[in-house]
Parts: structure tokens; C-alpha cells; sequence
């Protein structure tokens, strides 16, 4: 009889199986499939809605201080003035103004303004806050400084950061939110690809387990290739999915610079990204699919299991969660720690590379920690496979696993 | 040369279980166990509920390693060809409810290293053979209780394994499928295939089996063929059932009526052909005398019971 391959049998009949599922289709076409939607409504509500044309809004404002009487349109916004409070009161209340400004007397030296509404207010909307501010700026300034002065004054800064590597030469990477976009939106997908391929090994093991269809398999093939047919078929499944994740990101991205403008020219791919990349994946999918199997092997059914990786899954997230902080703090020792920790290296890493340099130490420490961690729960995992997936009903507590696992 | 080989292969057990021992969490589950299972047999692996039998049987499998011993299929230790020619159906069985019939079979043949058009020709034959090459393309989750059964069956056998280790083929089956399953064991015993029948019903050993082996608290309590422990447990009584007066006899210790007929229980002083020959002298009617073989059941009771005193 010519001898067969049986991890390639496992490794083709999951594969196989987890492509054909429902559920896997749907998620991989998912991004694509919303993506081109979104920006398809996007470019159809904008071409049939014409943009809204800005009613005039008229303020009122009472002058102590004799020194506001010019610059009183500002864009859509009218400026009336009134002698006293009472009479711009009156407006107010009839509704001939939508709101009021008193300029006290002494406004040169204490720059305090009240405004009076009849809207609940967070605070002042910004067209409002903007036309105030330059009626103010240009009757203080108009006769003081040329007029571009005064222009340049109310421009916001327009700063234009250039990045020079060591030799003082332009740097290749620039930096900037054009850096973020691709980790940003890579580390998302791998956190996704890997929650979905860890919850198929589990559902997979915990259905063969359920089913009784365990001892059966287990009594044609060795736990190790049963363990690791799956472990490359729910890898080769995931890497297509971030695949054609990633390979309709050009086509979006492209489509939605030209709807949304020139921001997304900016676009820039950290150095090291695609070999960082392709290696991050690697081992946050191996880490997390070997933990997988784990628990799919302690536990007694899908719902007991989806519990208990839980507790593994969720922190992937975490890096996700404070990315706002690490595009303000990049340097802070917390990040070092979650790029080296096993669970949210990944994500970690890769946000940190669109973001800032990651020292090559770091990366090496991170990779280091991964390679152990993977290395440690998958002889876990093989011993504890082999006694607890035939045990039905009956799951083991932590302390029993690791006594196990340890003693062998 | 050749006739050496030959000869060799003759000499080689099916199965060599020695010594073999294995302990969960310090309980020892089995207990230094040997037997052997033989070409063209069919082996009964007996034992109450825990006795270590489905222990046993996954050692055999290599599901599980033994702490101590030496178990070796056709005279190799337990590796991947060993495994492939071994056909099991477990007491804990089930099949992937969304794969067809077919693709069950075709799956698992795969794994015991059947090429496919083989695999397909011997799938055909066999849901032939129990009437079931109509539903091959029906799912698994489709199939009732005793189709999905006899598909399970078919599974241990469809690589024509040359032991089949089967543990409780018959439950949840209809006489009919029991019937059929038991055809089909006794074909696989008539082209020299070992079968190691582990179940709880006795009549069903006694039945089928030629050989035994019972395990009780993990340890072997009974070996030998059925007959010789029929016969070592014999309780030196007549069945008799006959028409006219009786009377006293010689040499029985006592007698008691059951429906229909008498059992006469014999001392030491007599025989059951001394017993037979005065009734005859007398002249009384006989229609049945037999002497009494304990059923197995009795022997398993009485075995589990001393076990347990």
C-alpha cells in the first residue's frame, strides 16, 4: 500500500472544510464587500444631495467698550448691534437674532465676553466661536497692522514637519498619519483573522468531540498529526482571508482618495512592515490557535470553550483600545511591555511600527517571547490533548491540567 | 526460505498483549493484563462497567501509551502501519453530521491509507452489502440512529483491516441489523480475521465468541475458550423433563423443580451417565436430559461477585 501523508489528509479535509463553511465566506467578503458599498453610498448620497446652502444667521451684540463697529459680516454671519442689553434681550426673545455678545467696557484688559442664547449648548458651535473671534481680531487690528498681518494672524499654523535620518539626509519615512493607516488597519484585521481561526480550531475540536468523532480519528492518526493538520489548515484559511483582505486595500484605498480627496496619497508602508508583517502573523496565529486546541481539549462543549478562549482572545484588543494614547504618548514604557507581552505583541507591534521606530531590541525581545510562549503551550497542549479529548463531560480544573502537563 | 517465513507468519498472534499495566492519577486502571488473539477468531473482551476494558483497547490503539508491558499487533510494536491494520469501532462513536455517507467512508478509508478508487469501489461493495448504496449520498445528520449505526460499522471495516476491535456493535440495533452486523463478523472471522468483540451482553459472547478474556478492577479473571470455562464452572446437575413417577434415586443431593422440567443436583458419589442409565433401567419416559452448563452470565456474576467479597 502506498504510504500516505496523514497530516496532509487532516491538514486538506479541515482545510476544505473550514473554506466551505458559511460563516468563513461571509467574513472574508465581508470587508471587501462594505468597503466598496460604503464608499458606493457615499459617492451616490453626494452626487444626488446637493450640498446645504448656510442660512444667514444674525447675532447681536451691545459695545461698551466703542470700539466694534466694522467687520460686521463674517461669511453667512451678520453682526447687529444694539444699545443696551434689554433691547438685544428683546430681539432675542421675538426672534429677530439667534443669540447675543456684550463687549464690556474693560474687555481690553480683562478679554472676557459673554454671549447670551436660548439653545442648550455643549459649547459655542465653532461657526459662531470662528465669526466672533475675527469681527473681534480685525476691529482691534484692522488700523494697527496691514491687513495680511491680520489674515496671517487668524490663519491656522500651517507647519510642514520633514523628518532627516542621522546624516542629516531627508528620511525615507516620513512619519505622520499617512504612516498609521496600513498598520492601523493591518493590526485590526490580524486580531480579527486570529479571534476567527482560534474559534474555528475550537468549535472544530469541540464538535469532533461532541459528535464522538475523536477516538475514531484518533485511532487512524497520532495526536500530533491530528494537532498539526489542523493547526496549517486553519492557518493556510486565515491566510487567504488576510489575503484578500489585504489585496482589496489598493483598490479601496484608491477609490477613496479619489472620493475623499488627497489625504490617502499620503499613504506610506513602515520600512519593515511586510516582513514584520508576515512574521507577526505567523506567530500570533500559531500562538493563539495552539491555545485554542488547548481549551478545545478541556472543554465539554462549544459554549464552555467560547468562555474559557475568551479569556485569551479578548486581550488582543487592548493595543486597539489605547491606540488614541499611543498616538500621543508613542514612547511610554507601557506600550514596550505590551509589544513584548505574547498575547498582545502582535497588534502591539504592529501599530507601534506606524506609529514610531520600534528598537530592534524590542522587536527581538517580542519575537523571543512569542517563539517561547508557542513553543511552552504547544507541549501543554499535546499532552493535555491526548488525555482530556477523550475524556467526555467531565472538564479538568487549571490546577489538574498544568500538574499534568508539567509532570507529563 | 520461503517455507520459513511462511511457518513464521503462521506462529504470529493477531494480537500479544503482556504484562501490560496502566495507572490514572495512581489508580491503577489495568493491571499487568496478558493475552493473545489469534488468526481467524473472535475474541470476547469482557468485564463490568470501569474494569479497564475501553483502557485496554485504546492501548491497543495507541490512543493511549501503557505505563508497563509489551502489546504488539502481528508481531510488530504499535506504530502507523499498525494502526491501519486495525479496523475499531468504539463504544464512543459518532460521525461528521455534514458529510454524506460517501464522504464519511471516503474520509476515513483516507486515513487508514486507502487509495481513493480502491476506497470507492469498497465503499459501493459495502453499502451494497447492508442495503444502504441509496442513502450514500444522504448527510450523516439525515441517517436514523441504526442507519448511522451500521455506517459507523462499516467505517472500522471498510480498509479490510485484518483485527477488528469492535466495542458494543450491537446497541441501539434492531434484530434485523443485528442480525446483518452479526453476518458480517462472522464473513470477516471466515477470511481469517481476528475480531475482539467487547460488550456487556452476555448470550451475545456466548453466541459469537470462541475465545475469552475478562477483566474485572483492571485485572484478567478468566482466559480460555468458552467451552473450557463453561465446563470449569459446571455445577455437576441434569436437566431432565419426563412423563411417569420418578422416585428416589441414588446419589442426588437434591432436586429442583423449574418450569417444565427437574434439575437434578448430583453428589460426588455419582455421574450424570450412572443417573441416566438408572432412569432408563426404571423405564421412565424421557423426552430431554441434559447436563447442565452454567450460561455465561452466571459464570460473569459469580466471577464479579468472588471479586468483590
Amino acid at each position: 500500500m502506498k504510504p500516505v501523508n496523514k497530516t496532509y489528509l487532516i491538514f486538506r479535509h479541515e482545510f476544505l472544510n473550514t473554506v466551505k463553511r458559511t460563516g468563513f465566506i461571509i467574513l472574508t467578503l465581508a470587508l471587501p464587500v462594505l468597503g466598496f458599498l460604503g464608499i458606493g453610498v457615499y459617492q451616490l448620497v453626494t452626487s444626488i444631495i446637493e450640498p446645504p446652502v448656510a442660512e444667514e444667521v444674525t447675532i447681536g451684540y451691545v459695545d461698551d467698550s466703542g470700539e466694534f463697529d466694522r467687520y460686521t459680516r463674517q461669511g453667512y454671519i451678520t453682526l447687529l448691534r444694539f444699545d443696551t442689553p434689554d433691547e438685544a434681550t428683546q430681539a432675542l426673545v421675538k426672534g429677530d437674532i439667534e443669540e447675543y455678545i456684550i463687549v464690556p467696557s474693560d474687555y481690553s484688559s480683562t478679554g472676557v465676553i459673554s454671549r447670551y442664547t436660548l439653545e442648550k449648548q455643549v459649547e459655542t458651535p465653532p461657526s459662531i466661536y470662528s465669526a466672533i473671534k475675527k469681527f473681534i481680531t480685525y476691529n482691534l487690528l484692522a488700523e494697527k497692522v496691514p491687513l495680511d498681518i491680520v489674515n496671517l494672524v487668524e490663519s491656522p499654523l500651517a507647519l510642514v514637519t520633514t523628518r532627516l535620518t542621522e546624516t542629516g539626509a531627508v528620511a525615507p519615512e516620513q512619519g505622520g498619519y499617512g504612516n498609521v493607516i496600513i498598520p492601523g488597519i493591518f493590526s485590526f484585521l490580524l486580531a480579527f483573522s486570529i479571534i476567527f481561526s482560534s474559534n474555528y480550531m475550537l468549535s472544530g475540536l469541540v464538535e469532533e468531540k461532541e459528535d464522538r468523532l475523536i477516538e475514531v480519528l484518533l485511532s487512524s492518526v497520532s495526536a500530533r498529526q491530528l494537532l498539526t493538520g489542523k493547526i496549517l489548515a486553519l492557518g493556510a484559511a486565515g491566510l487567504i482571508q488576510v489575503a484578500i483582505w489585504l489585496a482589496s486595500l489598493p483598490l479601496l484605498l484608491s477609490l477613496v482618495s479619489s472620493t475623499l480627496g488627497g489625504f490617502f496619497s499620503t499613504i506610506q508602508l513602515p520600512g519593515n512592515f511586510i516582513v514584520l508583517g508576515i512574521v507577526y502573523f505567523v506567530l500570533g496565529y500559531l500562538l493563539f490557535v495552539v491555545i485554542a486546541a488547548g481549551v478545545g481539549a478541556i472543554s465539554t462543549n462549544t459554549r464552555e470553550g467560547s468562555q474559557l478562549i475568551t479569556i485569551f482572545t479578548l486581550p488582543i484588543f487592548i493595543p486597539l483600545w489605547f491606540s488614541s494614547l499611543l498616538f500621543i504618548f508613542p514612547d511610554s514604557p507601557i506600550w514596550v511591555f505590551l509589544a513584548i507581552f505574547p498575547i498582545t505583541a502582535p497588534v502591539e507591534v504592529m501599530l507601534r511600527l506606524g506609529v514610531t521606530d520600534v528598537p530592534t531590541w524590542q522587536l527581538a525581545a517580542s519575537i523571543f517571547t512569542m517563539v517561547v510562549s508557542i513553543v511552552g503551550v504547544l507541549l501543554i497542549t499535546i499532552r493535555v490533548f491526548r488525555t482530556y479529548l477523550l475524556m467526555y463531560g467531565k472538564r479538568p480544573g487549571l490546577g489538574k491540567v498544568l500538574s499534568m502537563a508539567l509532570k507529563g | 526460505m520461503k517455507s520459513k517465513v511462511m511457518l513464521k507468519a503462521e506462529e504470529v498472534h493477531s494480537l500479544e498483549i503482556s504484562e501490560v499495566t496502566k495507572s490514572f492519577n495512581h489508580t491503577r486502571v489495568v493491571d499487568g493484563i496478558s493475552f493473545d488473539v489469534e488468526p481467524g477468531e473472535i475474541f470476547g473482551l469482557i468485564g463490568p462497567n470501569g474494569a479497564g476494558k475501553t483502557t485496554t483497547i485504546r492501548m491497543i490503539m495507541d490512543i493511549i501509551r501503557p505505563d508497563a508491558g509489551r502489546i504488539k499487533v502481528f508481531g510488530e510494536s504499535l506504530s502507523e502501519r499498525t494502526k491501519d491494520s486495525i479496523g475499531y469501532l468504539p463504544e464512543e462513536r459518532g460521525l461528521y453530521k455534514k458529510l454524506s455517507v460517501l464522504q464519511s467512508l471516503l474520509y476515513i478509508a483516507s486515513l487508514k491509507g486507502v487509495g481513493s478508487q480502491q476506497a470507492q469501489s469498497r465503499a459501493s461493495e459495502l453499502l451494497e452489502r447492508v442495503g444502504m448504496l441509496a442513502h450514500k449520498n444522504k448527510k450523516n445528520e439525515e441517517l436514523s440512529r441504526g442507519m448511522s449505526q451500521i455506517v459507523q460499522f462499516l467505517t472500522a471495516i471498510i480498509h479490510e483491516p485484518r483485527l477488528i476491535i469492535l466495542d458494543e456493535p450491537f446497541a441501539n440495533l434492531d434484530p434485523i441489523n443485528t442480525e446483518l452486523i452479526k453476518e458480517i463478523i462472522f464473513e470477516q472471522r471466515g477470511q481469517e480475521k481476528s475480531i475482539i468483540l467487547s460488550t456487556h451482553r452476555m448470550n451475545e459472547i456466548e453466541e459469537l465468541c470462541d475465545r475469552v478474556f475478562m477483566i474485572n478492577k483492571g485485572r484478567g479473571v478468566l482466559y480460555g475458550e468458552l467451552s473450557e470455562i463453561k465446563s470449569r464452572y459446571r455445577r455437576n446437575s441434569v436437566f431432565l423433563e419426563y412423563e411417569g413417577e420418578l422416585g428416589e434415586l441414588k446419589g442426588i443431593a437434591s432436586r429442583r423443580d423449574h418450569r417444565g422440567s427437574t434439575e437434578l443436583i448430583l453428589d460426588k458419589t455419582t455421574t450424570p451417565r450412572a443417573v441416566l442409565e438408572e432412569l432408563m433401567r426404571r423405564g421412565l419416559k424421557i423426552n430431554r436430559y441434559e447436563v447442565s452448563t452454567p450460561p455465561l452470565n452466571d459464570i460473569f456474576l459469580q466471577v464479579v461477585g468472588e471479586a468483590s467479597e
